[in-house]
């Protein structure tokens, strides 16, 4: 039963034209310094500082615009972006507040203007902090060691997958050790980053109770296994409390066992990655630490590990001298090396600094009882609306900070499918719902995540207006499978974005493949 | 903290903390314990111990103030005058870009459909867009974690295209990226290995040795890889030989650029590369502590390139309405998204929000900028190298063919460049990075960056303050 009013809504419609296409010859919208007169006496002309084969010839064909045209047109594109002025409910990416007070910290010079090869002593107002938050995620994982090179959890995964190949090549047992086991539900970026790592894949696929048997794993295990990449709670909640089980077996076969905590936000302060023995762990700081998202990064996957790896892991640290200051140590002769340069995305670990401080261990609890507490909420009321089911709804037991459900009787009834639903939501200011990862095991499957972030009167509205969209499916399905109608565009047309001789990923592409004239 | 928790602390993140809704929500979900909520999670796997833990700062002055406290323990290259560069550069960054950067619609979101992230998406196109006229290439991809993630990549396009497995790689790349690339090449037990052969750097020039080159290259070689401006600041000036050497083994030639250089510098594009990488942080991104690396991927509008990336990639298209303009993915399947691990390696998360002050910055200079920017750093560093190699017992290595970057020899001074760095901190200054232990053939030699952040009394305060502890 619809519980809100139902507010107008229609996207900002600028028609923005491409930044390209706003050139007039000869405007100017940056001037680099002037070049002092003796400068230019003492080396003269710069032409002449370069070698005559290298010269560019051909101007780049950028746009040529005033400084507020540029300033307008950014403005107006990020006006064209709903994302979080609206409701997004965005499951798996656990949506969060990110606190403005930290873009005024890392908006600042001493943030900004940072070299990365600075001297430790200039250095150690961001040492101390990447230490400190280090020893916070020790506390919360029980692991022994954090380091923040990653750009994101799938990089993350790969420092696994790398220390992996450091580790077993340590013991002379890599080219044997050449398997890494997963589950189906198991994030794309485990087995692709252990794919792409070198080792061999084996995933296992969901049984029964909802993730796959200890037979399976037992039966998947040997003297080949290098690893277990495993995340609990999987995405649609569901717990294997077989766990424990799991990592005694990979450990007795000689493998290491790597826990994707990207769910973490429901079971923060309840569960810790090395009490169930596992060796690693990654969180990402950019969802359950209040970092932002951006859109897609600057991320950051923090790696933990115990002892035993800690040799491994990609350099340089940040550790803490016995006087209290704060240093680099190189990586030894064991370690992966790099995965990426430097020491991470900095300002988004001292955003999550802050958000961890702001929160505090209380903040940390309340956080995840309300965010699980908000799913189970939003689990009565989604199965009241008729054509819509929950996943694998023979598992009874309450689900975590995420539930998938299915739209896939409403599809039946009325043909219209999940995207089209996901579309037409958003004509009412509420952003994409996530889908599932391939492979989909639930029909036209969709995974809300509430967090601790939204209101009740947010979820309630998101509910609203799904609720609204399945009877618009069953009164008006034509409305709902040509929307968006109040969005900044309409759908995507018919081009197959796969043929090559229609894709353009450039401008300089489509004009030469559709034959527009350069202005 | 207690691990029962039976109610929250109201907290200004959290609507649903509040007394009220906290006890609609239990109510309408029939909970009467919250624990009754974990009933998934066996007794055993719960943590009962006692938490050691920072204290809450939940007020936002309180916070304010301790994270400026600790921070303000840092010396920026604001407060002091910044040479190093080295893989992370000091250079202006217009207010335009830090604004939307900061803007939350960009800053905040995931993923909408294409219609509500249409302002986004177009954002990605601008960005691929204006930097394939930089590098003068067709098919650009969105970006990738950093420029030696973006070369690690490539090279492993190139394995795939051509099914090779060797790869050479200058003597004179970044060794922090080459130790990114290692990584990404693997390990010879293992299932997609690729061996390096490192090729020689002209001694006289700073560049390839292309007799090295020749004499390794052989038609099992995968590609070649170079650096143009390596990391000794040297511009590529044998490029185009280096294009016909690789043509003729069928090897793929990667380059890697810094497209800050190219109003002024010849496009990768125009000179016969197949593979561009580079750096995205010098457009309109903050160094960060190293925070701002990003990079990208781009080559040719052709099948055997396009069905190799690794990323991403964002078309211009219409929508159902003729003539409307829409962006959409193309190529998904061949992501990690699309098909795990039988993909084209992996992505994720990676630094998209970087292309938004990307796209900003290349439309504000325009190609006017781009020149002007271009000249004002040559002139500027070439100034910086000609003042230094003037003061007695100091040397710049390649006194010409470099960008912004530039190898001086303290060797003759008999002083350590560490010795040097540590003097000129105390008057203000970054010295420029250390190379006696990544390159112990060129002895007591430091790596200087010089930008169009610095003045000709920048640099002049630099050459006094380098005679008076050189001496």
């Amino acid at each position: 039963m619809i519980k809100s009013k139902i507010r107008k809504y229609h996207a900002p419609v600028w028609d923005e034209p491409l930044v390209m296409d706003l050139s007039v010859k000869g405007r100017r919208g940056s001037l680099a310094p002037i070049t002092e007169a003796e400068i230019s006496k003492s080396v003269g002309d710069a032409s002449g500082l370069l070698n005559s084969a290298l010269k560019r010839v051909n101007p780049p064909l950028l746009p040529e615009i005033s400084e507020f045209e540029a300033q307008r047109h950014y403005l107006h594109l990020s006006q064209q972006t709903l994302g979080m002025m609206g409701i997004s409910l965005f499951g798996t990416c656990t949506m969060k507040y990110n606190p403005r007070v930290n873009e005024r910290i890392v908006g600042q010079h001493f943030v900004t203007e940072m070299h990365p090869y600075q001297s430790p002593e200039t250095m150690q107002g961001i040492f101390e902090i990447i230490y400190r938050f280090d020893t916070m995620l020790r506390e919360l994982s029980g692991l022994d060691k954090f380091i923040f090179q990653a750009g994101g959890g799938a990089d993350a995964a790969y420092i696994q997958a790398t220390i992996t190949r450091a580790y077993h090549a340590d013991r002379g047992e890599l080219a044997q050790r050449n398997e890494i086991i997963t589950t189906a539900q198991a994030h794309p970026c485990n087995p692709a980053t252990a794919a792409a790592a070198g080792f061999k894949i084996i995933t296992l696929p969901l049984e029964a109770d909802g993730y796959p048997s200890l037979e399976a794993l037992k039966a998947a295990l040997s003297n080949r296994t290098a690893a277990l990449m495993v995340n609990n709670p999987d995405d649609i909640g569901i717990y294997n409390p077989n766990i424990r089980q799991w990592v005694d077996l990979v450990h007795a076969a000689g493998g290491l066992c790597f826990y994707d905590h990207a769910n973490f936000n429901g079971v923060m302060t309840r569960i810790r990655a090395a009490d169930l023995g596992f060796d690693a762990c990654m969180y990402m700081l950019h969802k359950t630490f209040g970092g932002q998202k951006g859109g897609g990064g600057p991320a950051v996957g923090a790696y933990g590990c115990n002892e035993k790896l800690i040799k491994y892991l990609p350099g340089p640290r940040v550790e803490k001298a016995e006087d209290g200051s704060f240093y680099l140590e190189s990586e030894g002769k064991q370690s992966v090396g790099r995965v990426r340069e430097f020491l991470g995305n900095v300002p988004v670990v001292i955003r999550a600094y802050s958000w961890t401080r702001a929160m505090g261990i209380e903040g940390l609890r309340d956080a995840a009882n309300i965010s699980v507490l908000a799913n189970n909420y939003m689990e009565k009321r989604l199965l009241a609306i008729p054509g819509v089911t929950k996943g694998l709804s023979e598992l009874t037991q309450r689900r975590l900070e995420m539930t998938r459900y299915s739209l896939g009787e409403l599809t039946a009834e009325t043909g219209v499918s999940c995207i089209d639903i996901q579309n037409r939501m958003t004509d009412f200011g509420v952003d994409a719902y996530w889908l599932s990862h391939e492979p989909w095991f639930i029909p036209e499957p969709f995974t809300p995540e509430a967090g601790e972030l939204w209101s009740i009167e947010d979820i309630d509205y998101w509910i609203d207006v799904l609720e609204t969209v399945c009877n618009e499916a069953r009164s008006n399905p034509e409305l709902v499978k040509t929307s968006p109608h109040n969005q900044v565009v309409h759908r995507q047309g018919g081009t197959n974005l796969n043929d090559p001789s229609k894709w353009a990923t450039t401008y300089r592409a489509y004009k030469r493949k559709y034959g527009v004239e350069n202005k | 903290m207690n691990n029962k928790s039976p109610i929250p602390n109201p907290h200004p993140f959290m609507a649903n903390s509040a007394l009220i809704s906290y006890q609609e929500m239990m109510k309408v979900a029939e909970v009467s314990d919250i624990e009754e909520l974990f009933e998934q999670i066996p007794q055993d796997h719960r943590f009962v111990g006692k938490w050691k833990f920072e204290d809450q700062i939940a007020s936002e002055a309180s916070l304010h103030k301790h994270l400026t406290e600790i921070l303000s323990k840092n010396k920026s290259g604001q407060d002091f005058t910044n040479y190093l560069g080295a893989g992370c550069w000091q250079h202006y960054v217009p207010a335009i870009c830090d604004e939307m950067v900061q803007r939350t619609e960009f800053s905040t979101p995931v993923w909408g459909t294409p219609s509500s992230d249409h302002g986004r998406n177009q954002v990605w196109f601008e960005f691929c867009s204006q930097l394939g006229e930089l590098v003068s290439m067709d098919f650009v991809g969105l970006p990738l974690y950093s420029y030696g993630a973006a070369a690690g990549h490539a090279i492993r396009m190139a394995a795939r295209i051509n099914g090779r497995k060797r790869v050479l790689i200058a003597g004179s790349v970044d060794p922090e990226r080459l130790k990114v690339i290692k990584t990404y090449c693997g390990y010879s037990e293992l299932d997609g290995y690729i061996e390096i052969e490192m090729v020689a750097i002209d001694e006289k020039t700073g560049g390839i040795d292309l007799a090295d080159l020749k004499a390794k290259i052989k038609d099992d070689v995968t590609a070649f890889y170079c650096e143009s401006p390596n990391y000794f600041g040297i511009l590529e000036s044998s490029a185009k030989s280096i294009a016909e050497i690789t043509s003729g083994v069928g090897a793929e030639f990667i380059i890697g650029v810094d497209p800050i250089t190219l109003g002024v510098v010849i496009a990768p594009g125009d000179f016969g590369a197949d593979i561009v990488v580079g750096t995205t942080q010098s457009l309109g991104v903050h160094m960060n502590a190293g925070g701002g690396v990003g990079g990208f991927i781009a080559t040719r509008d052709e099948e055997r390139y396009a069905r190799e990336y690794p990323t991403l990639q964002v078309s211009l298209t219409e929508t159902i309405v003729p003539g409307e303009m829409a962006f959409g993915l193309t190529l998904f399947e061949q992501s990690s998204y699309g098909s795990r691990e039988h993909g084209k390696d992996w992505t994720g998360n990676s630094v998209y929000l970087w292309t938004v002050a990307n796209a900003t910055y290349m439309s504000l200079l325009g190609p006017s900028g781009f020149k002007d920017i271009g000249e004002a750093i040559l002139q500027r560093s070439h100034y910086a190298a000609k003042k230094i190699g003037e003061i007695p017992g100091v040397k710049v290595k390649w006194s010409g063919g470099f960008f912004k970057e530039f190898i001086v020899d303290f060797n003759a001074t008999k002083k350590s460049v560490a010795q040097i760095n540590k003097a000129l901190l105390a008057k203000k200054i970054f010295g420029g990075k250390d190379l006696s232990e990544e390159f112990t053939q060129y002895g007591q030699s430091a790596l200087y960056c010089v930008t169009e952040i610095h003045t000709q009394v920048d640099i002049d305060a630099l050459v006094e303050a380098l005679k008076e502890v050189t001496r």
